[in-house]
């Protein structure tokens, strides 16, 4: 093992790191403020936050992969400048991550080997697994050595991940979200093996979940970041869930959302209907299993949650992006399954996440891509024919109306900003009559002036009289926008309230997997 | 770069429209970049030559007089040209919708197959030329379209990729050919070359006024002149423009991507198909080994040319037309293999593929100041 020069590593055993007033910008974006975080030598660390709080930026400043702007780290008491991730192996920091960096075609033994920082031209197998079995005695994990990794289970390649870093002698561990691809039960166990090498002092660890229940039962302490600010910290044993849940989503009194705008109409007909409905996701998972919804007339349905918890799928299957499994959608009554006739017939339009993968051709004008909806019919075409000089009217009058800021309607709508598109987009899927828009993280990336005027664009379909579905990851937004705020989780709805009773604790614990029986 | 800077689709044609100065950059840059792929090819090509030991000026002299110098010349340029034009559209209209079909060689002599088997079956109940003709061309347009639609098929429903599975499904097509050809449908008078039954010769098609070139020329630029205009012009076209540039935003306006994307395999198909009724009822008189002369791979190049233009295709076909067309000469006068021809295809495929890259990147052809 290498070392830097200048560095005394500290002699064995579990390391401490100590993060000071770490402050960390991209552009404009602070997505770390002041951010202090003390891992005490052999303690079982939690880092919690809700998505985009700014755990990974945190950890990834830790192991060199963006060094911060401000602040200082101090691994075993002393202070060093971590510039890339070799800087922080020498230290004995490591890292496994959320996807696995194993060689699915080689042996545990030979991922092992490889992984070394110094691998010498020749290899002895014979020296090397004999120093792999002594090494295997001393860890709590059985593995099999010349098993591919390939047909390993995702729980047992968490653990040659796991093992890999103990071979390698680090002795500071940090895992990012490595549940997420376990069962409950590899969870535990694994969980469970590496506290007891923390209490053995032979690691530090430092876990970043969103699952409380990890949190209550494995961790001695927790941070918890809130956008980019560390909302609260402490022992494990002096908190509840309940308290967790606050300093992730803060604190909110009943009812005092000061931000929130002016209630729906109250209910008009149930316009949009989903029963039953499953949905895979790419690896053929089932990813959603929404029993039923409804949204009525006039109102807007937020569905809140931790991302990956199946919300992408069921915007992706309402709007024809991803085949359905089961069960049914229906729009005013009528069964839907996305088609252009119905879509044109019962009015439904969406505003799907990142609009320029979702929802424009990047490579056509933006007179083009304004005209995805209406270009088959009069007066943009006559019969089979586009009528070009309508089309690019039209779009002069959309971008003039919705202030879409581009070279003109003929540019590539690729070449215009995020916000910008997002305009574009509104300006197409609004400047109709709408009954039903659904709609998925807006405002992401968007700027704040771009923020107001998209979130009064969807306020203003409501009050017309659409029905919308916004699906969001920013609960804030749900809070402001929402007449009723439904929890998504492992692609169930989990809870429901409506936005006058919303208890943010339980909406929280119900985001991160807690239903109490109380919750409906 | 970004990793899609080689998009092998379309270039999403242009709103028709104003923005003069915009709009001759566009096309000033969509002009030039093959343009000079074409000229690094010939550099290249040339360095080739000299590494043999001849003179790559002269080369280059021998495929202008073998290709384009006399009226002769260009006859045989032009004959040459007449099944690329429709092979290169049955790569072009597919990538229109973002696929990238290399199976027109399949379609082409299964085209000329079917062709051969309605023009003997129909000539033999007596109908006049004419109808011999049009259903020879119907049996070719359906035969070649359903096989490549089968590729789209698989790539839409299967989501097997439409590139490997439609060059296989040529040497599926290659082998049923000669089966047929060889076995159930030999003509028994074709003893050394073996070949379907003829079509007459009252029922071939002729050769255009004053030229000594057949029809299938004209085939291919009326292809090539509707293509152009439903891509264009056509909501239909619109809608296949918006699945190949975005098949996501596609689903999400409801557009029927599954017969979108179909549906341009079964045209480009046709193409393809009738090229080889063009070859069947024009040249050879019926369907034989001589259908299977690579115009299909060569139709390839072309389009990539073209860059999926189908107007560009009938000027870049009838250039490669006569490279092919000047491989004889080359051969008789300076008794290089007849195989020099293609490797300067080769050549400018693959300096046309790396030029891919270039779109965007001179500022000389960006209008107005990038955001």
């Amino acid at each position: 093992m290498t070392l830097l020069p200048g560095a005394i590593p500290p002699p064995h055993g579990a390391l401490e790191v100590q993060m000071v007033g770490i402050t960390k910008r991209f552009g404009a974006f602070t997505a770390l403020d002041d951010v202090s975080l003390h891992v005490r030598p052999g303690s079982f660390h939690a880092l919690l936050g809700e998505n985009g709080a700014g755990k990974s930026t945190l950890v990834k400043c830790l192991v060199g992969y963006h060094p911060p702007d401000q602040g200082q780290i101090l691994v075993g008491g002393r202070e060093h400048d971590i510039r890339t991730p070799h800087d922080a192996h020498a230290l004995g920091v490591g890292m496994v991550y959320q996807h696995f960096t194993l060689v699915p075609s080689m042996t545990v033994a030979e991922n092992l080997v490889m992984a070394r920082d110094a691998v010498p031209g020749i290899i002895r197998w014979r020296e090397e697994r004999e120093r792999l079995h002594a090494f295997l005695k001393t860890v709590p994990f059985k593995l099999e050595l010349d098993a591919p990794v390939s047909s390993l289970a995702a729980g047992e390649k968490q653990k040659v991940e796991i093992v890999k870093l103990l071979y390698l002698q680090r002795r500071f561990m940090i895992l990012d979200e490595p549940t997420s691809v376990l069962t409950p039960q590899e969870a535990n166990e694994m969980l469970g093996m590496l506290r007891d090498m923390v209490r053995e002092g032979r690691i530090s660890v430092l876990v970043i979940t969103h699952k409380f229940r990890e949190v209550m039962a494995f961790a001695d302490r927790v941070s918890v970041l809130r956008r980019g600010r560390l909302a609260g910290e402490g022992e494990v044993a002096d908190l509840d869930p309940e308290r967790l849940a606050e300093m992730m989503i803060g604190r909110r009194e009943a009812g005092a959302t000061p931000t929130r705008r002016i209630a729906g109409n109250g209910k008009g007909d149930v316009k949009l209907a989903i029963r039953g409905l499953t949905v895979n996701d790419d690896a053929g998972m089932k990813a959603v299993d929404v029993e039923r919804l409804e949204v009525h007339g006039g109102e807007i349905v937020g569905i809140a949650g931790v991302s990956g918890n199946g919300q992408r799928q069921l915007v992706e299957a309402l709007v024809g992006q991803r085949p359905r499994e089961g069960g049914e959608v229906h729009v005013h009554g009528e069964p839907f399954a996305a088609r252009r006739s119905e879509m044109r017939r019962h009015r439904v339009f969406a505003l799907p996440e990142e609009p320029l993968r979702n929802a424009c051709v990047p490579g056509l004008s933006v007179a083009e891509n304004m005209a995805l909806r209406r270009f088959d019919r009069a007066p943009l075409s006559r019969g089979s024919w586009v009528n070009w000089g309508t089309l690019r009217r039209e779009a002069v009058r959309l971008i003039g109306e919705y202030q879409v800021k581009t070279r003109g309607p003929l540019a590539p709508i690729r070449t215009l900003s995020g916000g910008n598109v997002q305009r574009a987009v509104l300006a197409r899927e609004l400047s109709e009559e709408v009954s039903v828009l659904i709609v998925a993280n807006p405002v992401f990336g968007l700027d704040f002036a771009a923020v107001a005027d998209i979130h009064d664009r969807i306020l203003a379909a409501r009050d017309r009289g659409a029905a919308v579905l916004l699906v969001s990851e920013d609960l804030d937004e749900l809070l402001e926008l929402s007449d009723r705020i439904v929890v998504m989780f492992d692609g169930h709805l989990v809870h429901e309230t409506p936005i006058d009773a919303v208890d943010t604790g339980v909406i929280g614990r119900a985001m991160a997997g807690h239903v109490s029986a109380s919750a409906h | 770069m970004a990793p899609q800077a080689i998009t092998l689709g379309p270039v999403p044609a242009a709103t028709p429209g104003p923005s003069p100065s915009g709009r001759l950059r566009g096309a000033a840059e969509a002009v030039l970049i093959p343009l000079g792929a074409l000229v690094v090819a010939m550099l290249l090509f040339g360095l080739f030559i000299l590494l043999i030991g001849k003179s790559p000026l002269e080369v280059y002299g021998f495929i202008y007089k073998g290709g384009f110098s006399t009226s002769f010349a260009w006859q045989n340029t032009l004959a040459r040209a007449a099944p690329l034009i429709l092979t290169a559209l049955c790569v072009a209209l597919p990538a229109q919708a973002g696929l990238i079909i290399i199976g027109g060689e399949g379609a082409l002599v299964l085209g000329g197959l079917a062709s051969a088997v309605a023009g003997y079956q129909i000539g033999l109940s007596g109908a006049s030329p004419a109808v011999v003709q049009v259903f020879m061309a119907l049996a070719a347009m359906v035969a070649g379209g359903a096989w490549i639609a089968i590729g789209g098929a698989l790539r839409h429903f299967r989501g097997v990729n439409e590139t490997i599975s439609s060059l296989l499904l040529t040497y599926i097509a290659l082998a049923l050919f000669n089966h047929f050809v060889e076995g159930p449908l030999r003509d028994p008078a074709s003893l050394n070359k073996p070949s379907t039954m003829p079509i007459g010769e009252a029922n071939m098609v002729g050769m255009l006024p004053d030229l000594d070139v057949h029809w299938g020329l004209v085939y291919g630029v009326v292809f090539c002149v509707i293509a152009f205009v439903l891509v264009r012009y056509s909501t239909p076209g619109f809608a296949l423009r918006i699945v190949g540039g975005n098949v996501r935003a596609a689903r999400l306006v409801g557009l029927p991507v599954g017969v979108l994307l179909i549906g341009s395999c079964v045209l480009g198909g046709a193409a393809a198909g009738l090229a080889g009724m063009a070859e069947v009822a024009a040249v050879h008189g019926a369907a034989n080994a001589s259908l299977i002369a690579g115009y299909g791979y060569a139709g390839i190049l072309v389009a990539f040319i073209a860059r999926h233009n189908p107007l560009a295709i009938i000027p870049v076909a009838i250039l490669l037309g006569g490279i092919n067309a000047s491989g004889g000469m080359l051969q008789r006068r300076l008794d290089l293999p007849d195989a020099t021809v293609l490797v300067l295809q080769g050549i400018a495929f693959m300096t046309i593929l790396a030029s891919e890259t270039l779109y965007g990147r001179f500022r000389l052809f960006q209008s107005g100041p990038q955001k």
